[in-house]
């Protein structure tokens, strides 16, 4: 439903060791939000995104999936989840895409996307397959689906292991860096799968440098830097007279986006 | 030549073949059940449990097998405790001490195999499966095991070879397998040559089939290693 919180962050914060990747990060992500998380490298926008679904533990902070918080246990030694049983709920309930692909190599595509779906939900086979095939059409790889990821072209790999979150059914989606590490020419066919999602409604996370979807498919861009959030604001505002002054200098290092 | 003798010498080593078959399978069998027990303690991440492999690998990979046999089978029966246990009828049986100490030493050197498969799993790829939610056994069943056994398969073949020899030493333990029929025929006929000859066929044999059947499964199980089809992909 539309103006429904699927996701909701609360002074987030997270240390290696002395030093602290994120100090405080506070963000709602409605229904259908299409949310842009930008900054230079090292400013902490994967660690934030990781820390959403937990591959990193956070050292303070709450999330909050769907209306649910992940329970989180402060001591001594550091931070722990309660539950294991409620992080695997809640990471079923994330689908997440990562900067490498990160497809099980020893399965074929089909294979892959059905995994979770039929061993993690324990969905009938049969109903997952058919789901599975219309993902990958939807994507653009149908042919590959008896194909082992090792087959495919990065941009190929990257779109099956979007179509193997979006089989979770996901309430987010999480994406990591999804095109950088894509040679140049694939990384349209990965960002108009990603754009389809977005007109579709799906609630995405996009840690990104792709300016252009920043500017031209989210639907809010958040600045990070030094593990803060410098600004945010819809596009239009972020990208025109709004910009801070740190966020006006670092997009300038990548020409005007279109 | 005299292949009157020779062929009598096949036929009699061949009816020991069985016993041989036994002993190499149980062992496999029980040694790569204890090794998967062995890996997991390793891999605990529990100081005491890795502690524990550790020093059973070492134990296990760093004496001769023939003293580990010898010890399970003139030693155990010295310690009242097993001599007068509801152990004793099994423990007093050679072939039940051949497979034992053959079992616990495979056990050591598979235990390190299935280590290096694991350790060859790629931590994006279990990344990947806990960000869908598996964790614990499922993520092991479904992810790191199939991923480590393909790993570790090349090496776990030649464990396996290494081990359908090491059953000769059963021999000593006066298990007549193949190795210690034609020890036996040797002492009755004096002729060495002919006899070994013969017993060391039949291993040869037994191994040629064995790698085959590896070389068969490693081939089944790296798909995903050879081209998708010909023509799509150099």
């Amino acid at each position: 439903m539309p103006g429904e919180t699927r996701l909701s962050v609360r002074n987030l914060r997270k240390s290696f060791g002395t030093h602290e990747v994120l100090k405080g990060i506070s963000m709602d992500a409605q229904d259908g939000d299409v949310i842009s998380v930008l900054g230079a490298s090292g400013s902490g926008k994967s660690t934030f995104l990781r820390c959403i679904n937990l591959l990193e533990t956070p050292s303070g902070g709450e999330v909050w999936v769907d209306g649910e918080q992940i329970r989180m246990l402060h001591g001594r030694s550091g931070s722990r989840p309660a539950s294991r049983a409620q992080v695997d709920h809640i990471r079923s309930e994330l689908g997440m895409v990562f900067q490498g692909f990160n497809l099980w190599s020893h399965m074929t595509i089909l294979q892959n996307v059905i995994e979770g779906p039929v061993h993690v939900l324990k969905r009938p086979k049969a109903e997952c397959i058919a789901e599975a095939e219309e993902l990958l059409a939807k994507v653009g790889i149908a042919d590959k689906r008896h194909a082992y990821p090792a087959h495919l072209s990065g941009g190929q790999q990257q779109r099956a292991a979007i179509a193997r979150s979006l089989a979770m059914k996901p309430k987010v989606m999480l994406f990591d860096e999804p095109t950088s590490a894509l040679d140049p020419e694939l990384v349209g066919e990965v960002l108009r799968v990603m754009r389809a999602l977005a007109e579709e409604g799906m609630t995405m996370l996009v840690v990104t440098h792709e300016m252009s979807f920043a500017r031209n498919v989210s639907n809010r861009v958040v600045f990070m830097r030094d593990g803060i959030i410098d600004s945010s604001g819809a596009p239009e505002d972020m990208f025109g007279a709004g910009a801070s002054p740190a966020f006006r200098q670092f997009i300038g290092h990548f020409g005007n986006p279109q | 030549m005299d292949f009157a003798f020779l062929s009598s010498t096949m036929v009699t080593l061949i009816r020991a073949l069985p016993t041989t078959l036994v002993l190499f399978s149980l062992s496999i069998l029980f040694g790569g059940m204890l090794a998967l027990l062995i890996t997991a303690m390793r891999v605990s991440g529990i100081r005491l449990l890795s502690g524990f492999a550790r020093a059973y690998i070492f134990v296990f990979r760093g004496s001769p097998l023939l003293i580990q046999m010898f010890l399970v089978f003139y030693g155990l029966g010295q310690f009242g405790v097993i001599r007068y246990s509801f152990l004793w009828p099994f423990l007093r049986e050679p072939m039940v001490c051949a497979v034992l100490s053959l079992a616990l030493c495979t056990a050591g050197y598979t235990a390190e195999i299935f280590r290096g498969g694991i350790r060859a799993v790629p931590a994006k790829e279990i990344e990947a499966a806990r960000s869908v939610g598996m964790s614990g056994l499922l993520l092991v069943r479904r992810i790191i095991a199939p991923i480590a056994f393909r790993h570790a398969l090349p090496a776990y073949s030649t464990e396996i070879v290494l081990m359908m020899k090491s059953t000769a030493l059963a021999s000593l333990v006066t298990v007549w397998e193949v190795t210690g029929v034609a020890q036996r025929l040797i002492s009755q006929t004096y002729r060495t040559m002919e006899v070994f000859l013969c017993a060391a066929l039949i291993y040869l044999v037994l191994n040629f089939l064995i790698l085959q059947a590896m070389n068969l499964l490693e081939y089944s199980l790296s798909r995903h290693r050879r081209p998708f089809a010909p023509g799509l992909r150099a």
